[in-house]
């Protein structure tokens, strides 16, 4: 199983409204939790999320810890010419995943 | 899955002091005997009324259910996979009516609480002095889109046993080798919460024989589930490469379904089935929330030690439409609640606070024939809620024998509580 999850329409009419739906598989870890023998278990987290088509920003969310783990994140667009999305996480401990889509506009 | 509670010699002495105390403190009821309404008559419901009745002869007991048959869902997963027939899952309330309980062949369609009432569907009113609510689940259609009655008889749900069981049976039966079987499960809470893998276990044992080439797929809203490792061993011991699952965290949360097309969605999949069981989101049945008694959750609080609505007096609920913490919604739970909620009620109706419960409870997963496995629990009042006091699970590792001896205590469970309460 892919970490990263996508789900966006293949085709759409000029400036139609898409959604897109993401997931991306991570533990989510608060930073607030302490082990059986009181250490803190350290922040393990997604810090921030971004979407590009074609190159440009359209979408972009900052994640904190009260944020579920394998976040879903859902999200509308509209498209004006054929492209590709690029997905971005990134987070704790380094952590950074990418993924990226094609959509063709008619 | 089930929770058992056989009536122990404490329970007996205990009611007949009960008796003796009423009897003694309250002349008047002496002469009044106080009437309980139980609303349902499945597992929890029966067991209530007839709990009530034994350790109070004076009560005036109604049964109101409008099935005259009652079909038990533990073990509808064999039916469904052609190794039992459904005759053996259903029972009749003669020996309820035995007991000196009323059974009321009706549906009650309205509860006025105030007025301590119940409208049955043949028009007629039901007074009572305390009230318990046993409805079990409704489905919620409302909550899958594209799903609705009509639907289910495309892609049943099997979840009452009944005629929905055998649908889903006569489908399979009727499916080409070679076809995906989807099962859709929805999030918790719900009704009986291993049996969708039971299910698929048993499916696949049936497909193995008689259709080796089809699949299995159970599209989750669930990421973990009760049992899941001894799932997980058993399907890779029998049923190799033929159950696969998508888990929440993997897209595997069904949000559409299209009976036409019989096609499962998913927010990151679209998926065709040969046969579709799609298990909707559920909630406590119908009555239950017309007689105020369920939260925003569609489910209803209670006070865990006696039973009793949170939200309107003189009632209790109990079974599946209750929250009851860390029991699973489970037909020996239900059981172990109605007869736990009849000594509650006739220690109130004494005046008398009520004992705190300890529930025990033993669900059964069979995944083949003479392969079963199960958890015990017990299960007591915590801080407001149910908790779990104790929890044993079968071994991951153990060899055939001890799950043979697991199948055959599962059916020895069956005959003991459809005999305690329907025999």
């Amino acid at each position: 199983m892919p970490s990263a999850l996508i789900n966006i329409p293949k085709k759409a009419k000029r400036g139609d409204v898409i959604e897109i739906k993401t997931l991306m598989s991570h533990i989510m870890e608060t930073g607030y939790r302490h082990t059986a023998s009181g250490s803190v278990v350290p922040r393990d987290i997604i810090t921030s999320f971004t979407c590009r088509f074609n190159g440009t920003e359209v979408f972009r969310a900052d994640l904190y810890p009260a944020i579920a783990a394998n976040p879903f994140i859902t999200f509308f667009t509209t498209v004006t010419e054929s492209g590709k999305f690029e997905f971005e996480w990134i987070g704790d401990k380094g952590f950074s995943e990418t993924a990226q889509a094609s959509i063709t506009v008619e | 899955m089930t929770v058992t509670r056989r009536p122990t010699r404490r329970d007996l002495v205990r009611g007949a002091a009960v008796v003796a105390a009423a009897a003694l403190a309250r002349p008047a009821l002496a002469q009044a005997a106080p009437r309980i309404a139980v609303i349902g008559g499945g597992f929890g419901g029966a067991a209530c009324a007839r709990a009530l009745r034994r350790l109070d002869a004076r009560l005036q007991v109604t049964l109101v259910e409008p099935n005259k048959t009652f079909t038990a869902c533990p073990f509808s997963n064999e039916v469904i996979a052609g190794l039992r027939e459904l005759a053996v899952q259903q029972f009749s309330y003669d020996k309820v009516a035995a007991d000196g309980i009323t059974v009321a062949a009706q549906a009650a369609t309205k509860v006025d609480a105030q007025a301590r009432s119940i409208a049955l569907s043949d028009g007629t009113t039901l007074s009572y002095d305390r009230l318990v609510l046993a409805p079990g689940i409704d489905l919620h259609f409302d909550a899958l889109p594209g799903y609705d009655e009509a639907a289910a008889e495309k892609m049943p749900h099997a979840w009452k046993a009944g005629e929905q069981t055998m649908l889903l049976r006569r489908q399979l039966e009727a499916m080409d080798d070679g076809g995906l079987v989807v099962i859709a499960v929805p999030a918790a809470p719900l009704r009986c919460p291993p049996a969708p893998y039971e299910r698929a276990s048993l499916i696949a044992h049936y497909l193995k024989a008689n259709k080796p080439k089809s699949k299995i797929l159970v599209l989750d809203a669930k990421d973990n589930y009760s049992q899941q490792k001894l799932f997980e061993k058993a399907w890779a011991e029998l049923y190799p490469d033929m159950i696969e699952r998508i888990a929440l965290s993997q897209g595997g949360r069904v949000t559409s379904v299209n009976p036409a097309t019989s096609e499962i969605v998913t927010d990151f999949g679209n998926y065709t089935a040969a046969v579709a069981n799609v298990i909707p989101p559920q909630r406590a049945g119908r009555i239950a929330e017309i007689a105020g008694a369920a939260d925003h959750t569609g489910w209803c609080p209670i006070d865990p030690v006696s039973f009793a609505s949170k939200l309107v007096p003189n009632i209790h609920v109990i079974g599946d439409a209750a929250i009851a913490g860390g029991i699973p919604k489970s037909a020996s739970a239900a059981a172990a609640q109605g007869r736990a909620c009849a000594a509650a009620i006739v220690n109130a109706l004494a005046g008398k606070p009520p004992e705190t419960p300890r529930l025990d409870g033993a669900c059964y997963n069979t995944v083949a024939p003479g392969y079963a496995f199960s958890l015990k629990g017990i299960y007591q009042p915590k801080e407001d809620q149910y908790a779990e006091a104790e929890v044993t699970t079968s071994p991951v590792d153990a060899p055939p024998e001890v799950r043979q001896r697991e199948a055959d205590q599962a059916l020895a469970w069956f005959g003991t509580i459809t005999g305690d309460i329907f025999g």
